[in-house]
């Protein structure tokens, strides 16, 4: 498979006269053609600033990208045309209707015409399209700008947040959509904070958190990584949950949780081996259930930003990336 | 050349630039209509109307004349004599040279003498409507995110920006023609109805078209100022109001400040005054706190402002003004 976006140690700095912030810090990305891939990270992650950099809108301090094969953002203008982006919830000139909007993009662009009925179409906005974009509800300006970035007809779809506002039925549809641009041969980057969604319609995902790569690959493969699989046992009424975690502690299981009525063991090879463990003290095991371990948990345990009872978490309170995911060039 | 037409169509579909064309091309017809209904053409009626008029004021003011004589004479002797004159015969009494009919003819058009003070007021308010429109329509842009969306389709920053300026100018100079056109066709009719055209000479037609043309190039310089003011700040229109609005405090403060320091030649600070100096070739500023003994008396030193000089000021401040817009354009984050 070919690489249709590379992003190797991309650096940024923000300068302003509060002082300096490091929004990225030696950041790393790899996109493979055809896929859908969820970019994840934390509020202030420098998602968003990794995709402005991307598209030519600020200027990196260091680093490299690639898109489609070429370097930007020197060669950017040559590309361009096979990207359709949004970035972070696009304002529009509220006085204009949709149709004009697209129209006037399309004419910039040198797209035909007929391209913007299309588009309007496909994310619903047809019947709507000659309102004035300044009455449109967050849900519609949002469709709307996906129609914006579908309008090129792009290789490389980039989508900062785009269900953000999306009713649910937006939210299915956006995902059917996705799908559908994916297997005609469209790449796809969607930032998204609904990571069950992400998990649903990504091959592959990059989670950021605090300017530096800390997962990166099929979904399956960063489930797989980090976290050990968890197994819930419930045990007959009746019997001392505490003493069955201690028994099965000695026994040599890693982990055992005490949760409400039954207990949470993972880092076992294989739960057949709770049972017979079990039987040894002659508890009888009434469900021995795997739970999948999702995307979400690994987000949080990764990021560091799963919420703490009694804390107020801040959003730069994040978990810094470890040294050896920091990878290189193309990798 | 795709970019280039979907830029003029934006500005145009705006309603802002709309409303200010419309109401720009309304004040115009204003003083048109004005100067139509307050002019009258010059002909035997209208001068025997001034000679009845002229007379009529004339026999009034002979009746006050006497009727103070009478008071003067009936005064003699009394406490109120020394409001009058020792003689009464001394006392003013009108003559017929101080009722001339010019003085009571309505006024007529005179093609020639006045066009001038026309074209300028048509260089003032299109200009002032430029660089309104200008300044708007990069401003809205910038602060509405439809530059940044415009970039994701065309990321050569200083060809967007170049090709919206280009687009705005050949509009404004298409109106500015236009209207030209119309304005100075609309005076030599009211000139034909209501006034003459008699003195128009192929030199003074002349005169007028370069004056015009000259006009076109303040209308440009405006606009572009506008668009690169705005542009450099990222601001709405309404906040380049606000902007102006201190420039005009500050201008005429800064002109308060200089003439009570006795700077001479104050007056060249203020703006207007170029756009006097541009359009209508020079304008001279005089400092009457100088004396240049002379043959006649006291003659105050002056300063004369020609249209070179103010030519070569707009195009100054035009090229700063745009020249840093797109050079900060160039390497600027946009967010
Ligand atoms: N224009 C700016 N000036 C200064 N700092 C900025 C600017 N834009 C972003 N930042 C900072 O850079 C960091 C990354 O911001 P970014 O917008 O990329 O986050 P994000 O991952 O998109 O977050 P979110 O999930 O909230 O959209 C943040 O700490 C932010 O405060
Ligand atoms: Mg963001």
């Amino acid at each position: 498979m070919t690489a249709v976006l590379e992003i190797s140690g991309l650096a940024k700095t923000y300068r302003s006269r509060k002082g300096v912030r490091r929004a990225l810090d030696g950041f790393d990305m790899v996109v493979e053609a055809g896929q859908v891939h969820g970019f994840l990270g934390p509020n202030g992650s420098g998602k968003t600033t990794t995709l402005r950099t991307l598209l030519g809108l600020i200027k990196p301090n260091g680093g490299r990208m690639a898109v489609l094969g070429r370097e930007v953002p020197r060669h950017l203008p040559e590309v361009a045309g096979q990207i359709g982006a949004i970035v972070e919830s696009p304002q529009f000139f509220p006085h204009f209707t949709a149709r004009d909007t697209l129209s006037l993009l399309a004419d910039a662009g040198g797209v035909d015409r007929h391209r913007v009925v299309e588009v309007l179409e496909l994310v619903g906005l047809r019947d709507r399209a000659g309102d004035r974009v300044k009455t449109y509800s967050l849900g519609m300006k949002q469709r709307l700008a996906v129609a914006s970035a579908l309008l090129k007809n792009p290789r490389l779809l980039i989508l900062d947040e785009p269900a953000n506002g999306l009713d649910p039925g937006g939210i299915r549809e956006m995902r059917t959509l996705m799908r559908n641009l994916a297997e005609s041969g469209m790449t796809v980057v969607l930032s998204s904070h609904i990571l069950g969604e992400i998990q649903l319609i990504c091959d592959s995902v990059t989670i950021i958190s605090a300017g530096r790569r800390v997962a990166a690959g099929s979904v399956a493969d960063v489930l797989a990584q980090h976290k050990s699989s968890s197994v819930r046992v419930r045990v007959e009424a009746g019997v001392d949950l505490l003493a069955v975690a201690q028994a099965l502690r000695t026994a040599g299981a890693p982990t055992v949780e005490l949760e409400q009525d039954y207990l949470m063991v993972s880092g076992v090879d294989r739960p057949a081996w709770i049972t017979w463990a079990l039987a040894q003290h002659n508890v009888w095991v009434s469900e021995l259930a795997p739970v999948e371990v999702d995307l979400e948990s690994v987000f949080l345990q990764l990021t560091g930003t799963a919420p703490v009872a009694g804390e107020n978490r801040q959003v730069d309170q994040t978990a810094a990336a470890p040294a050896a995911l920091q990878g290189g060039w193309g990798q | 050349m795709s970019l280039y037409k979907a830029e003029t169509r934006r500005l145009v579909k705006r309603r802002f630039t709309r409303w200010l064309v419309i109401g720009s091309l309304f004040a115009l017809a204003a003083v048109a209509v004005g100067t139509a209904v307050t002019n009258s053409k010059v002909g035997p009626e209208q001068i025997a109307a001034a000679q009845a008029e002229a007379e009529r004021y004339y026999q009034e003011s002979v009746r006050y004349a006497e009727q103070d004589r009478l008071r003067c004479e009936a005064a003699k002797g009394t406490p109120e004599a020394g409001q009058y004159p020792a003689d009464c015969g001394q006392m003013y009494t009108p003559s017929r040279e101080d009722y001339g009919y010019q003085g009571y003819m309505t006024p007529t058009f005179d093609f020639r003498e006045e066009f001038g003070n026309m074209v300028v007021t048509l260089a003032a308010i299109l200009a002032l409507a430029a660089f309104v429109i200008g300044a708007s329509y990069v401003g809205a842009e910038w602060s509405t995110g439809g530059m940044m969306n415009l970039l994701l389709w065309r990321p050569k920053r200083l060809q967007v920006l170049t090709t919206k300026l280009l687009a705005l100018l050949v509009s404004l100079a298409v109106l500015t023609v236009l209207t030209a056109v119309a304005w100075t066709g609309a005076f030599a009719l009211i000139a034909n109805l209501r006034g003459s055209l008699d003195s128009m000479t192929s030199g003074a037609w002349q005169s007028f078209a370069l004056m015009e043309l000259r006009a076109l190039g303040l209308v440009l310089a405006a606009g572009a100022i506008g668009f690169g003011i705005a542009s450099l700040g990222r601001h709405t229109a309404l906040a380049l109001g606000a902007v102006v609005g201190l420039l005009v405090v500050f201008q005429f403060g800064l002109v308060t400040v200089l003439s009570m320091a006795e700077v001479k030649f104050a007056e060249a600070w203020l703006l207007p005054i170029w756009v006097m100096a541009w359009m209508s070739k020079t304008v001279t500023i005089e400092d009457f706190n100088s004396c240049n003994y002379s043959a006649d008396g006291c003659r105050p030193d002056q300063l004369t402002l020609t249209w070179p000089m103010a030519g070569g000021a707009m195009v100054v401040a035009v090229v700063l003004v745009v020249g840093t817009a797109l050079w900060t354009m160039r390497s600027r984050d946009i967010t």
